[in-house]
């Protein structure tokens, strides 16, 4: 057995295997499954400082090798996520990152203070959601405005600070360099690619909110090609997911530079995916007498 | 434990309509603890997403579930293949079922097209006391008669076209029933305006309605926040989730 441990922000985790936020809930349905103690980590469904209904249904359609959802950020606000599921989550021995989505700029200072004095480990900040109208992708669109909004929530709180990057920009390695500067501490990406499908009978989106975002192993390829250039345009650890399915797939993640990865759509094809996932990392590095997964990350030789 | 994923093995498999098939499974743990009303999310051999797909039977001593789908896109194109003795990958059992009450005398079971599987297993629970209406578009497109003939429960059939049975809707014979009063309850499941119209007509007589309904799925169990529906509770609205909350609802509960 090798050591699966990695540290990201001086915080330790078991093993680089993370639920990504907005598959896998507050971990209470998969925990029917598995021990959420077996994960590194779990990122948390995206909170708002008030509760959001999200879009209407459909919410989700299948593309080759992979998905398109539009969920729009439902949950119960950050003040029942504080009392209600942070607690539980909490006590399941393994890193909790809350993963914040406000509307503006002081909607995320607000939910990034309240945070702040609790005891989660991590913050993922989002300014990378495709689905809503307001704040998501659009603060990650910009240089300027991932740095803003980074830089009110640095602010804020004394947590580590991860900010989760959009794919829907002309340089995701530019955007991260602007948020490091800023004071995040590690960013994660990709977020999903903007999609949409259409129905040829009706003539009608396949997605009520017409586009959504797309995920799964289609955009693996993309994921690890973005994970690479951003972890040689920063200083600060990278955590990479887009597609991840297999140990193999984390484990090139993290030759790609990723310290450590996050796992969405695999959980709706295989819920047991993350858990898996794990075994293969550790498979891989046994077959090739590699002692710790740390020894990998970064590894690739290009060309 | 609630529910559990593996692959399991076909007992047996049939064409019962067009592009209708029946597919029997051999799952001991699952069967055990499946209730009426739950669902099963299947994954196509190839696809990221799974397929949720009601349950039309249990049988705790053979240990085995019967599903019965209809062939409407890829992924169910690619489950249809599957054959007796193939393995089939799925999480089961899903979601919140019909609510039985064993002091109910008189119940009407509602299904329409390939709603009417998942009123099997109520028919079974209720037997005798059951009165099985089913709506199909045509006569080729019936299903399940002689199985719900053989629960003792009455059956109604009705087409769209008159090609077998009572030419109509099904909410003919239910207004039918209704008005002599003696229904303790309705259950149903089928396209949505049929939902719609049977809980209206069931709310209009005071009869104690619950309805199954469909949505695309991603997890299955109630993290991902996909299968959105309208429902109120308390007087406030908001989003329910039709696999983990339903997919049967107290009519009452959704808002059309």
């Amino acid at each position: 057995m090798a050591d699966l441990s990695v540290n990201i922000c001086g915080v330790d985790f078991k093993n680089p295997v993370i639920p990504a936020s907005g598959v896998f809930g507050y971990g209470r349905e998969y925990e029917e499954l598995f021990p959420l103690s077996a994960l590194g980590g779990i990122a948390t469904k995206g909170t708002t400082i008030t509760k959001r209904n999200g879009n209407p249904a459909p919410r989700i359609a299948e593309t080759p090798s992979g998905m398109l959802n539009s969920v729009g950020l439902q949950n119960p606000g950050i003040d029942k996520f504080i009392s209600e599921e942070l607690p539980n989550l909490m006590t399941k021995d393994t890193v909790i990152l809350a993963n914040i989505a406000g509307s503006t700029a002081e909607e995320c200072v607000e939910i990034a203070k309240k945070l702040d004095e609790t005891d989660v480990h991590m913050i993922e900040l989002n300014i990378s959601c495709p689905n809503v109208k307001q704040g998501g992708m659009a603060f990650g669109a910009t240089c300027e405005g991932a740095a803003s909004v980074t830089r009110q929530v640095r602010k804020a709180t004394k947590k580590p600070l991860i900010v989760k990057l959009s794919p829907n920009v002309t340089s995701i390695s530019d955007i991260a360099k602007s948020v490091e500067a800023e004071g995040a501490d590690a960013v994660s990406l990709i977020n999903t690619l903007l999609g949409m499908r259409i129905d040829i009978n009706t003539r009608r989106p396949v997605l009520r909110n017409n586009m959504g975002g797309m995920s799964g192993p289609a955009v693996f390829p993309v994921a690890v090609r973005m994970v690479w250039q951003t972890a040689n345009a920063v200083k600060i650890p990278v955590i990479g997911m887009g597609g991840i399915a297999t140990g193999e797939d984390a484990v090139e993640m993290m030759m790609a530079g990723a310290s450590a990865v996050q796992v969405g759509a695999a959980i709706f094809t295989d819920p047991f995916a993350p858990v898996k996932i794990i075994d293969g990392i550790n498979q891989y590095l046994d077959s090739h007498n590699i002692a710790s997964v740390k020894d990998i990350i970064g590894t690739v030789e290009p060309w | 434990m609630k529910y559990t994923q593996g692959k399991y093995q076909i007992a047996g498999k049939s064409a019962l309509a067009k592009d209708i098939y029946s597919i029997e499974i051999i799952c001991p743990e699952i069967a055990e603890i499946a209730q009426p009303g739950q669902f099963v999310h299947i994954l196509p051999a190839g696809f990221t997403l799974r397929r949720p797909i009601s349950i039309c039977d249990i049988s705790r001593e053979k240990g085995t579930l019967r599903i019965v789908f209809i062939v409407k896109g890829d992924g169910t194109k690619e489950i249809a293949k599957l054959n007796e003795g193939d393995l089939i990958d799925m999480l089961a059992p899903l979601g919140h079922g019909f609510t039985v009450n064993d002091s109910f005398k008189k119940v009407v079971l509602i299904g329409g097209g390939i709603g009417t599987p998942p009123m099997l297993p109520l028919a079974k629970y209720y037997g005798e006391k059951a009165i099985v209406i089913s709506g199909f578009r045509s006569a080729e497109a019936v299903i399940l008669q002689n199985d719900f003939k053989q629960t003792g429960a009455e059956t109604i059939l009705c087409t769209d076209d008159g090609s077998m049975g009572t030419k109509g809707f099904v909410t003919e014979p239910l207004k039918e029933l209704l008005k002599k009063g003696d229904i303790d309850a309705v259950y149903t499941c089928g396209p949505t305006p049929m939902l719609r119209n049977i809980a209206a007509i069931a709310n209009e007589k005071n009869v104690y309605c619950e309805v199954s309904l469909e949505e695309r799925m991603g997890c299955g169990i109630g993290a991902c926040l996909v299968c959105a529906c309208k429902t109120k509770k308390d007087g406030e609205e908001h989003f329910a989730h039709v696999c983990k909350n339903g997919p049967v609802f107290n009519s009452k509960e959704v808002i059309w």
